[in-house]
């Protein structure tokens, strides 16, 4: 089987840029998965870790929320942050998710809640991505 | 004629500001090489964005979303403006501050209301004093601009445009040319307009009949555009700091060479009042002699 060109890139950086086997993503519809020679898709991503396999080994990346273009057999995802597992600052992730914890638990404004809530799930999915290191 | 210790002084004091000036633009340089591969690095990011939404809003020509909506009725227009914080970087806020009060006194004769949001102190000084309405402004963030800086001044004009408190929202930069060239740049971010896929259409014919998308077309937009403001805040916010950096280097190469020039002419002055000096003191040594002898 081939491989599929795989870059994801943010504003600042382009985290990836790999020929992948496989691409596990987080739509906002449920996981998915990409094999080379996918049909052309565009879908919106969630807050999660995303998988992709080089030479038969997986590799995790934090995605927090953005886009997958798949089309000729090159996949872009368009993420407002992503990192790979290895460089996933656990001691910032576990601030950022006491300090969103604290924020829901004072809770004075909705607006102000949806972003800690946003906030804590992207701290615990950093940890959990990180644990599995 | 200055006396021989002035002129001395006046030597010594502009060869301290050149060394201040050639330090500034070491710095500024050093600066904007970072500020150059940022760029860079921006620049796949918001092809393919533009890629995508030029892409996908073909697909869902005619269907509305409030951020491509113009307003009927144009009341109220907010100018987002984006400098730098400091000076000495030769007329480039100025260039930026006076296309940004120009834009303004063009919607203030059609009979709009304007604010502003500056990012900036230069630009947020400026908005001030000229009196127009201060919507929000970010001082001292030229330094740190990240995504998140751009997320929030976009948010805001977002929220204003979507519950109609404004009709039109621009934006004014620094565009980045090149080291010689950093025009002001006026873009219209609200309503906006989607870009058309002028590079390179999606390769391979018939490839986009079968697009998938994942939620709705109709959803899928109205994630995607808001973003896309952001990303053009982001730009402006880019390209501003390299462009001030570029126009310090240049305006600090500019004064050091005046100071090499003015030292140079000091130095002429100085050794000519020194010689002027030994002459009349040879004058009246010699002169001196000659009453004696006499």
């Amino acid at each position: 089987m081939g491989t599929l060109q795989l870059e994801v890139v943010t504003p600042d950086k382009t985290v990836v840029s790999a020929e992948a086997e496989m691409v596990v993503c987080p739509g906002v519809e449920g996981e998915f998965g990409v094999l080379p020679q996918h049909v052309s898709l565009l879908s919106a991503l969630k807050i999660g870790s995303m998988s992709y396999r080089v030479n038969g080994k997986d590799e995790k990346v934090f995605i927090s929320g953005g886009f997958a273009d798949v089309n000729n057999n090159v996949m872009t995802v368009l993420a407002e942050s992503a990192e790979q597992a290895s460089d996933i600052d656990a001691a910032r992730a576990q601030a950022a998710r006491d300090r969103a914890e604290r924020r829901l638990a004072a809770r004075d404004e909705a607006v102000e809640a949806t972003r800690a809530e946003a906030a804590l799930q992207r701290a615990i999915m950093r940890l959990n991505i990180a644990g599995l290191r | 004629m200055p006396s021989l210790k002035d002129v001395k002084m006046k030597i010594v004091g502009v060869g301290k500001t050149k060394q201040i000036t050639k330090a500034m633009n070491m710095v500024a340089s050093a600066k904007l090489r970072g500020a150059q591969s940022r760029i860079e690095r921006f620049r796949p990011y918001a092809a393919k964005y533009r890629q995508v939404l030029a892409e996908l809003s073909r697909k869902v020509e005619g269907s509305a979303h409030p951020l491509l909506a113009e307003h009927e009725e144009k009341k109220n227009c907010a100018i987002v403006m984006v400098t730098s914080d400091r000076g000495l970087c030769g007329s480039f806020n100025g260039n930026i501050i006076g296309q940004g009060l120009k834009l303004a006194k063009e919607k203030t004769d059609v009979g709009m209301t304007v604010s502003f949001a500056c990012v900036g102190r230069k630009g947020r000084d400026a908005a001030r004093k000229s009196g127009y309405d201060m919507l929000t402004s970010y001082g001292d963030r030229m330094g740190s601009i990240d995504f998140a800086l751009a997320s929030s001044v976009a948010q805001e004009v977002i929220h204003g445009y979507e519950t109609l408190v404004y009709d039109e929202v621009w934006l004014i930069y620094g565009e980045f040319v090149s080291m010689g060239q950093q025009p002001p740049r006026c873009l219209c971010l609200l309503p906006l307009k989607t870009p058309e896929a002028e590079e390179e259409p999606m390769k391979s014919g018939g490839a986009h009949c079968e697009y998938l998308y994942e939620p709705k077309e109709e959803k899928l937009l109205a994630e995607l555009l808001p973003r896309y403001v952001k990303v053009q805040v982001y730009r402006g916010l880019l390209d501003t700091s390299a462009s001030e950096h570029a126009a310090r280097t240049a305006a600090m190469d500019n004064a050091t060479r005046n100071c090499n020039e003015m030292i140079t002419a000091l130095t002429l002055l100085y050794n000519k009042t020194r010689q002027a000096s030994i002459t009349s003191e040879l004058i009246d040594i010699v002169g001196g002699a000659e009453a004696l002898n006499g």
